[in-house]
């Protein structure tokens, strides 16, 4: 056993264990699959001509409102941008809360059109209340999302439909239910309402002036507490231990004690409220009058892609929606810039295919790890002999 | 290291391996001869799984040099391995179940006959050639998912040997078989040697080194203690260098004292999950104060019969009383408030929430009590932990990152024990321990047997489920025997010896006193 006293005794740990943290780390991953997306998408800018230059400036005035070529500043891009996020936050946050709990809702989008809708009929008939009625309508918009939500939910646990169908065929319902019943609203035409009452809008405060009259409202605070509330309720409560327990391994939950039906439907019910609020945030927020939806708005389906993202964690999600947001409220500014606003698209959708191959990109980095520390001990090796 | 080439198959030299909070191998030396049974033994978390992972290729060592048959190796994955001669047999099964033996040893390998077709013929052919020259008796048509857990080790071995394999690895093969498997697969070890195999076989049950294998090698806490000739020593040697205490094989205990029956099970039929009737109107009282085990070959009727006590499975007819209530049709949560505490047989699926942390894991049954609830929400997780301290202090889970090492990162033998510490914890009226020494440690395994007697002399009914027929002699005070869904009979530990209960569970009723229920 001489061979023992020759070799080091401090193996390469530091390398190791950080590419270790870094590989079995889904945040970092997603981060350097977010940088990924962006090279690949400059790649492609040079590869039609354009200077990718133009997308990073429009990137950077539509995070600081900042126009490097004018040397203008204008907050109301940034404004923009967060009004975008609010709703992809939203809907991330729905997708995310049932995935923790190891179900698919590819149902926000209705959700969303739900409470949106509710939102619309409550402003337009709800009593007074304290001046403040735009906070019933969001209270209604997340009630009405979580029925929309967990009645999936409860389908799961009492007749096992598969949470996926019901979601789709809920979309399509909710969808023409909407159209309907909000055209029977007097003085509707095909594709709006008479105005809301002013208390029924989400109010605008200081941001108004601080956003130089851009459409951000309130709301985004509600999306604050809503990111604080997610973590709070997932990562702290008894109710959140359940439902990750459920969402890790079923079997070993309800052996446990858990209901794991009841999980079911308590967390579908809260994934539909986020997007029920996503909803209303949109329709008392961004318009002062209640829209006859002439097709899907797409947040509660791009919702699915930042949970994806944001690996359906409260910061992680925050962060993402603040990234499709960006993508998408950038289009304009890289159109102005000559950038084909496609590329906001392709970027986006870049990421979620990579972020989906994480599992192969883990695979690669490991085995690419492994064999560098194998030559860097056989090197060791030959030097000690 | 010149000149050292001599007759291994394996040399490992010096490997270390280091987990975040862990040295699970510490500057490692490993030589196995060439034709050798060669043991490795240590105390569960010892870094015996990490040191095979290694040479199989699993994990890249931090330090240290790998020489198979003198010539220094370079094993990066399993392929780099299977190309050096080397194949395992992993503790979880690798197969598809739906396909063939056949089908899943040529996986990967496919023959093809003269037009590019897989030829299924000459496969089947070659792996029943392969079967019949090592013993091992495994039907190749037969569909993985239809075959017993014995056979589909058998086809993993076959699966090895098909990629000519000249060095075999086994971790812990025998956790997962009965006595009479396990008798069968020394057998097949023996048969693989002479044929000029060399194996290294990971395993608790000191008989099975004594029985095949020339020498051990003994790891503790991630070092090398030594390596010995198994001729020259004995079983309590052997614990006693492992642990490094002498460990107490002999169980020693109290005359019961019954108390009142706490479980009385009336008339219960089950299915199985083939939906055959698997229990078979079974009747028998349980008293606090008393352990009862039941014996009997595998797959009559002991799964199903505590799936159905413990609320997993329905039963079909029959009823059962817990502490004179009636939980026939009990949840699963209900039947734990009425005082059930459970050791599932399968840690995986129903005992452990593996990327759970360990502390989460030990507060799964009580995380709605007092002091983990705070209030009506909100989790008190400093309690969780501090609970979790205890109980890896109490029952020694090797955990390398206490309270918040992840349950799918600790040793096979770790998770078990953890499972146990929290049923055990909970101290329930009546607990249903199902196989709880599977993976253990001769160390471990005294603790547990310990700590399950101190339940009972606290009062409680436990009712065993195991096949080791030396656990449940040694730790009952009433056997039953059960034999095709039915109890064959129930005699007093004091007056049972090994024969007549193998006898009354091969069916034989004669022997038994029968008792009335
Ligand atoms: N993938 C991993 N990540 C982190 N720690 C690990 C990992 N695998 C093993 N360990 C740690 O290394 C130590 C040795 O584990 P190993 O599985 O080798 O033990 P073992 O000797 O096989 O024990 P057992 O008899 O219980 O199977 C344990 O403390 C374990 O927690
Ligand atoms: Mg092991």
């Amino acid at each position: 056993m001489t061979g023992t006293s020759r070799l080091p005794t401090e193996g390469p740990a530091m390398p190791r264990t950080f590419l270790d943290a870094f590989i079995n780390s889904n945040g970092a991953l997603s981060i350097l699959v977010v940088l990924l997306g962006f090279a690949c998408g400059t790649l492609i800018i040079m590869a039609v001509g354009r200077n990718p230059a133009g997308l990073y400036l429009a990137l950077l005035q539509t995070l600081t409102g900042f126009n490097a070529t004018t040397g203008v500043w204008n907050a109301r891009y940034v404004g923009e941008w967060l009004t975008a996020a609010m709703p992809l936050i939203l809907c991330g946050m729905s997708m995310g809360f049932a995935a923790r709990t190891g179900l698919f809702n590819i149902g926000a989008e209705g959700q969303y059109i739900v409470g949106l809708t509710a939102a619309q009929f409550v402003a337009l008939y709800a009593p007074p209340f304290f001046g403040a009625e735009w906070v019933v309508c969001l209270l209604a918009a997340a009630a009405a999302g979580a029925f929309w939500g967990g009645l999936v939910g409860w389908l799961r646990a009492r007749f096992s439909v598969s949470e996926v169908v019901a979601t789709i065929m809920l979309n399509y319902i909710a969808f023409f239910l909407s159209r309907y019943l909000t055209r029977l609203i007097p003085d509707a035409n095909t594709y709006r309402t008479p105005n809301f009452p002013g208390a029924a809008i989400i109010p605008r405060w200081f941001i108004d002036d601080l956003t130089n009259h851009s459409r951000l409202s309130a709301g985004i605070f509600v999306v604050l507490a809503c990111v604080i509330l997610y973590w709070l309720v997932l990562e702290r409560t008894k109710l959140g231990f359940e439902l990750r327990a459920t969402g890790l391994n079923r079997t070993a939950a309800g052996y446990a004690g858990i209901g794991v039906n009841r999980c079911f439907t308590t967390s579908m019910g809260i994934a539909g409220a986020f997007a029920g609020l996503a909803g209303a945030i949109v329709a008392l927020g961004s318009f002062s009058y209640g829209r006859v939806i002439g097709g899907y708005d797409n947040y509660g389906f791009n919702g699915i892609a930042v949970a994806l993202v944001g690996n359906s964690t409260a910061g992680g999600t925050l962060l993402s929606g603040l990234l499709f947001g960006m993508l998408s409220s950038a289009q304009p500014l890289m159109q102005s810039r000559q950038i084909p606003k496609e590329i906001a698209w392709i970027i986006s959708g870049l990421v979620v295919v990579l972020v989906s191959l994480r599992a192969g990109i883990r695979l690669v980095i490991a085995w690419r790890a492994k064999v560098a520390a194998a030559r860097s001990l056989a090197e060791r090796e030959a030097a000690g002999a | 290291m010149n000149g050292t080439e001599g007759p291994y198959a394996i040399e490992m030299v010096g490997i270390r391996k280091v987990f975040p909070g862990i040295i699970a191998n510490d500057g490692i030396d490993l030589r196995v001869r060439n034709n050798e049974i060669h043991a490795i033994l240590g105390e569960n978390g010892a870094g015996k799984s990490t040191l095979m992972s290694v040479l199989f290729g699993l994990y890249a060592p931090d330090a240290g040099i790998i020489r198979i048959h003198g010539k220094e190796a370079s094993i990066h994955d399993p392929n780099d391995a299977s190309s050096c001669g080397i194949g395992m047999v992993h503790q979880h099964f690798k197969l598809v179940r739906p396909y063939t033996v056949a089908e899943n040893i040529i996986l990967g390998l496919e023959p093809r006959n003269g037009f590019g077709e897989v030829d299924y013929r000459g496969a089947e052919r070659r792996v029943a050639e392969l079967s019949e020259r090592y013993g091992l008796s495994v039907d190749p048509k037969a569909k993985v998912e239809s075959i017993s857990v014995g056979m589909q080790q058998r086809a993993e071995i076959l699966k090895i040997l098909y990629r000519n394999a000249d060095i075999l690895i086994f971790d812990e093969p025998t956790a997962v078989l009965t006595p009479q498997e396990i008798d069968e697969l020394m057998t097949i070890l023996k048969r693989l040697r002479s044929e000029g195999k060399t194996i290294v076989l990971i395993t608790h049950k000191l008989r099975e080194i004594k029985e095949v294998a020339e020498r051990c090698t003994v790891l503790r806490r991630g070092r090398l203690i030594g390596t010995v000739e198994v001729a020259d020593t004995d079983a309590s040697a052997l614990a006693e260098m492992m642990v490094g205490r002498e460990v107490d094989f002999q169980i020693t205990k109290e005359k019961s004292q019954p108390g009142d029956i706490l479980l009385s099970v009336r008339g219960i039929s089950v299915r199985g999950s083939r939906g055959n009737i698997a229990v078979r109107n079974l009747s028998f009282d349980l008293r606090a104060g008393e352990i009862l085990g039941f014996a009997g070959v595998d797959g009559n009727g002991q799964s199903e019969l505590v799936a159905a006590l413990t609320g997993l499975r329905p039963i079909e007819t029959g009823s059962i009383e817990l502490c004179g209530k009636d939980i026939t049709r009990s949840s699963i949560k209900e039947r734990a408030d009425t005082g059930m505490g459970h050791v599932p047989e399968d840690r995986h699926r129903h005992g452990l929430v593996l990327d759970f942390r360990l502390d989460e894991n030990l507060a799964l049954r009580t995380y709605d009590r007092k002091p983990f609830l705070r209030n009506l929400f909100f989790l008190d997780f400093a309690a969780i932990a501090s609970h979790a301290r205890q109980l890896i202090e109490d029952y020694d889970i090797r955990a390398s990152q206490g309270p918040a090492t992840k349950a799918r990162s600790m040793s096979g033998g770790n998770q078990q024990k953890a499972i146990i510490a929290r049923e055990i914890d909970l101290s329930p009226k009546l607990l249903v321990i199902a196989q709880p020494t599977r993976g253990l440690d001769v160390g471990a395994i005294e603790n547990i047997h310990r700590r399950i007697i101190a339940e009972r002399d606290k009062g409680r009914a436990i009712l065993l489920i195991s096949f080791e027929l030396d656990e449940v002699m040694a730790l009952c005070d009433r056997i039953a025997a059960i034999s095709k869904g039915e109890i064959v009979g129930i005699v007093e530990a004091g007056e049972a010896d090994e024969k007549m209960i193998g006898q009354m569970m091969a069916g034989h009723h004669s022997l038994s006193k029968k008792e009335t229920p």
